[in-house]
C-alpha cells in the first residue's frame, strides 16, 4: 500500500493502519465506478458471489466483527437472528444517519468511497438474502445522496446490482431513502418507522428486533455504514485473517473521531485497542491546545459517560485486576465498557480546563431535549426538565438542590424508556453530576432559593 | 409571517408528477405510505416549505389521509412549514461546534443580515428570516463534521471551519 499517497496536509498519522480510509483524502482518487475498479475495487464481490450465503455470514461471526454504530453487537450474529423458515422478504438498510455528536465517519465514506460501502452492501445482501436494500441518509448530506444515487446508477451498468449480479441469478435493487434531520432515525427502529413513512416512533424490544420484525414486518438488517465496509475487507482477508487485527473479542479497525480541544482533531483509523488514550490524545492529536491541560473526554460519542482526565480505574477481577490511569485505557470496546462509559460510535471529544462542565453539561442537555422523539413520558418530559435545571445552572439561579434534583431525574429516565435514548440523555448527565459534583455546585447558590413556580411543581413530582 | 418569498407557489408539473412516481416506484406497491418523505422532500426543493395545498397532493397521492401526512410534516426539523429566505443557513449548535464558536457565528450571521432572532426556539419557530426576505437562519444539531467546527450549511452547500470572523466571506459567496 506504500505507493498511496495523499492529499498534502491530510496524510495519515503513522499510528494509524488504514483499511476502510484507504481511500479518503487520497491524491488522485474519485468517487467514481473505474477509479474503483482500477484500484481492484468488486473483486470481493465476484468473489463472494459464488460462496454459499451462509459461508459468507460464517466469515463475518469468525471475524469477530462489532457494530461500528455504537451497541458494538457483533454482526454476524446480528445476521443469525433472521428466523430459518422465514417466508418473508429480507431487507437490508445501511444506517447513514450518522447523527451521534461527536461522530463523523460515515459522511466521508458516502462522499469519497460509495463503490466500498456499495460492495459491501451487496455482499451482505447476498449472505442474508435480502433483494432490497435502503441506505438511510440524513438529509444533511445532500450531496452524498447524489452521490451514491450516481455510483447505484455505475454498478447497476456494470451488472452489480441490479437483476442477475454478475451472472449469479440473485437479483438486488439499493435505494437511497433521506431522512429530515431528527436524530432519533439514527435508532433502528424509529429508522424503520421512518422508512415506513410515519413519525420516527421507535419500537419496542422484544419483541420488535428488526431481524425478525423489521421494515414491513418482515426481517430486516441494520448496519452502520462503517460496519458494512468491513464486510468487504472481511471477505478479502478471511474471518480469521481480519481478527488477527486488533485485539481478543475487539478485531479489526475503526475510525475514531477526535474533536473539542486537541491541536489536530480530526478522523484516525486505528487497529481497535492497540492505541491508549494518552497515545491518540498526546502523540495522534498532538496534545493540548497551547497553555491547557485536559480535563474531561466523552470517548464514545455524546451519549457516553464522560470519564475525568484524572481518574483511574480499577477493572478485572481476581488476578486480573488491574488499575488504569484516563490515559492508559486502550481504545477497544471492552475496557471502555470497564472504565464505566462506552466505545460507542467511535467520536471522542476532548474536553479543557478552560471549560465549565456546567456548560458542556447544558450544549447536552439542550441536544437531547430538542432531539427526544416524545413517545415515551420518563425522556419527553425528563430530557426537558434536565435542560431547563441545566439552563439554571449557567445562569447562575440554581440552588445546590438543584443538583440532586438534576441527578434524581435523570435516574427516572434511564431503564424505563422504548428505546435507549432514554439511557443516552441521562448517561451523560448521571456521569457529569457523579464526576464534577463539587464544580457544578460551586456555581449554585443557597440565595436562588426562590424557585420559579414550575419548579415548585417539577419537585411534587420526584420521589424522595 | 408576511416576509416576502423568493419561491414560486405550490403547483404540480409534470416533471415533478414525474418525480413522485419515480420515488414511489422504490417501495413495494401496497407500501407507498413510505414515498411520504421523499415527496416532501421534492416539494421542500421546489417550493421552498410544504403548504397546506402540497400536504394535501401528497395525502392524495400516496391514499393517506392528509393527518398522516401532515404528523410527518410537523414532526421533522428537516421539514419546514414556512418560507425560508431564498439563502437559509443552518448553523452546527451541538458541542463540538459550540466550543470551537458556533453561537459566535451564528451572532455575526444575524447581525450581518439584520436577522432578529429573538423570537425563535428550537422547537416551534426554529427559523429566523432577514426582513428582506432573502436570508434566513436556524440552528442545527449536529453535522458530523465535529471536528471542523464551527461547521453550517447554506442550502445544499456544506461549509466547514467558519469561525464568525469569516461571516461575511461566507455570506458574499451567496450575494443576492
Ligand atoms: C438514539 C440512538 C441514535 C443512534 N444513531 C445512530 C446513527 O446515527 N448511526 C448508526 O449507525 N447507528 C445509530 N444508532 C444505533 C442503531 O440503533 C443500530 O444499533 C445500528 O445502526 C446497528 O448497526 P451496527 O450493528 O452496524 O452498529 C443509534 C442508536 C440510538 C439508541
Ligand atoms: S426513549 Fe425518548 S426517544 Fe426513545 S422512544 Fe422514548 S421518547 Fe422516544
Ligand atoms: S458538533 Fe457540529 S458537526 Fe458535530
Amino acid at each position: 500500500m506504500s505507493d498511496i499517497q495523499y492529499l498534502p496536509g491530510k496524510e495519515p498519522h503513522p499510528c494509524e493502519y488504514r483499511m476502510i480510509f484507504k481511500n479518503i483524502d487520497r491524491a488522485g482518487w474519485d468517487p467514481s465506478i473505474d477509479c474503483y475498479l482500477n484500484d481492484g475495487g468488486y473483486e470481493q464481490l465476484k468473489k463472494a458471489i459464488k460462496m454459499e450465503p451462509q459461508a459468507i455470514t460464517n466469515e463475518v461471526k469468525a471475524s469477530g466483527l462489532r457494530g461500528r454504530g455504537g451497541a458494538g453487537f457483533p454482526t454476524g450474529v446480528k445476521w443469525g437472528f433472521i428466523p430459518p423458515n422465514n417466508t418473508k422478504p429480507v431487507y437490508l438498510i445501511c444506517n447513514c444517519d450518522e447523527s451521534e455528536p461527536g461522530t463523523f465517519k460515515d459522511r466521508y465514506i458516502v462522499h469519497q468511497d460509495p463503490h466500498q460501502l456499495l460492495e459491501g452492501m451487496i455482499i451482505s445482501c447476498f449472505a442474508v438474502g435480502a433483494h432490497t436494500a435502503y441506505i438511510y441518509m440524513r438529509e444533511e448530506f445532500p450531496e452524498a445522496a447524489t452521490i451514491m444515487e450516481k455510483a447505484i446508477e455505475e454498478a447497476r451498468a456494470k451488472n452489480l446490482v441490479g437483476n442477475d449480479v454478475l451472472g449469479s441469478g440473485f437479483d438486488l435493487e439499493i435505494y437511497i431513502h433521506r431522512g429530515a434531520g431528527a436524530y432519533i432515525c439514527g435508532e433502528e427502529t424509529g429508522l424503520i418507522e421512518s422508512l415506513e413513512g410515519k413519525r420516527p416512533y421507535p419500537r419496542i424490544k422484544p419483541p420488535y428486533f428488526p431481524a425478525a420484525l423489521g421494515l414491513y414486518m418482515a426481517p430486516t438488517i441494520v448496519n452502520n455504514v462503517e460496519s458494512l465496509c468491513h464486510v468487504k475487507h472481511i471477505i478479502e482477508m478471511g474471518g480469521g485473517g481480519y481478527a488477527q487485527l486488533g485485539v481478543a473479542r475487539n478485531t479489526g479497525t475503526r475510525i475514531l473521531c477526535v474533536s473539542g480541544d486537541v491541536q489536530k482533531p480530526g478522523y484516525y483509523e486505528v487497529e481497535v485497542g492497540k492505541i491508549t488514550m494518552g497515545e491518540l490524545l498526546n502523540d495522534v492529536c498532538g496534545g493540548p491546545k497551547e497553555g491547557r491541560t485536559f480535563k474531561a473526554c466523552i470517548p464514545g460519542g455524546s451519549s457516553a459517560k464522560i470519564l475525568r482526565c484524572d481518574e483511574s480505574f480499577t477493572i478485572g477481577q481476581g488476578d486480573a485486576e488491574q488499575s488504569l490511569s484516563f490515559f492508559d485505557i486502550p481504545m477497544d470496546f471492552d475496557t471502555i465498557a470497564a472504565c464505566g462509559s462506552m466505545a460507542g460510535s467511535g467520536g471522542v471529544i476532548v474536553i479543557d480546563d478552560s471549560r465549565k462542565i456546567s456548560w458542556i453539561l447544558n450544549n447536552l442537555n439542550s441536544f437531547y431535549a430538542h432531539e427526544s422523539c416524545g413517545q415515551c413520558t420518563p425522556c419527553r418530559e425528563g430530557s426537558m426538565w434536565m435542560k431547563k435545571i441545566s439552563d439554571r445552572i449557567v445562569g447562575g439561579h440554581a440552588t445546590p438542590d438543584d443538583i440532586q434534583t438534576l441527578e434524581d431525574v435523570a435516574y427516572q429516565i434511564d431503564g424505563r424508556t422504548v428505546c435507549a435514548f432514554g439511557e443516552a440523555s441521562s448517561w451523560p448527565v448521571e456521569a457529569i453530576i457523579s464526576k464534577f459534583r463539587d464544580e457544578l455546585t460551586a456555581e449554585t447558590s443557597e440565595d436562588n432559593d426562590d424557585l420559579s413556580e414550575e419548579a415548585k411543581i417539577q419537585l411534587q413530582f420526584i420521589s424522595q | 409571517m408576511d416576509t416576502p418569498t423568493t419561491f414560486p407557489p405550490f403547483a404540480v408539473t409534470a416533471e415533478i408528477d414525474a418525480d413522485a412516481d419515480e420515488s414511489i416506484s422504490h417501495y413495494p406497491a401496497d407500501k407507498k405510505r413510505s414515498a411520504v418523505l421523499p415527496l416532501l422532500h421534492i416539494i421542500q426543493r421546489n417550493f421552498g416549505f410544504i403548504s397546506k395545498d402540497a400536504t394535501l397532493w401528497v395525502a392524495e397521492k400516496l391514499g393517506l389521509e392528509p393527518m398522516q401526512v401532515h404528523e410527518v410534516v410537523s414532526f421533522y426539523p428537516g421539514l419546514r412549514e414556512h418560507a425560508p429566505g431564498k439563502y437559509h443557513f443552518r448553523v452546527c449548535r451541538t458541542l463540538s461546534c459550540a466550543m470551537a464558536g458556533s453561537a459566535e457565528l451564528m451572532d455575526r450571521l444575524c447581525e450581518l443580515t439584520g436577522i432578529d432572532r429573538s423570537q425563535s426556539d428550537s422547537h416551534h419557530n426554529p427559523i429566523a428570516v432577514s426582513p428582506c426576505g432573502q436570508w434566513s437562519v436556524e440552528f442545527a444539531e449536529c453535522l458530523a463534521s465535529c471536528g471542523t467546527g464551527p461547521v453550517c450549511m447554506v442550502n445544499d452547500d456544506f461549509h466547514e471551519e467558519i469561525p464568525a470572523d469569516k461571516a461575511q466571506e461566507l455570506l458574499n459567496q451567496y450575494k443576492a
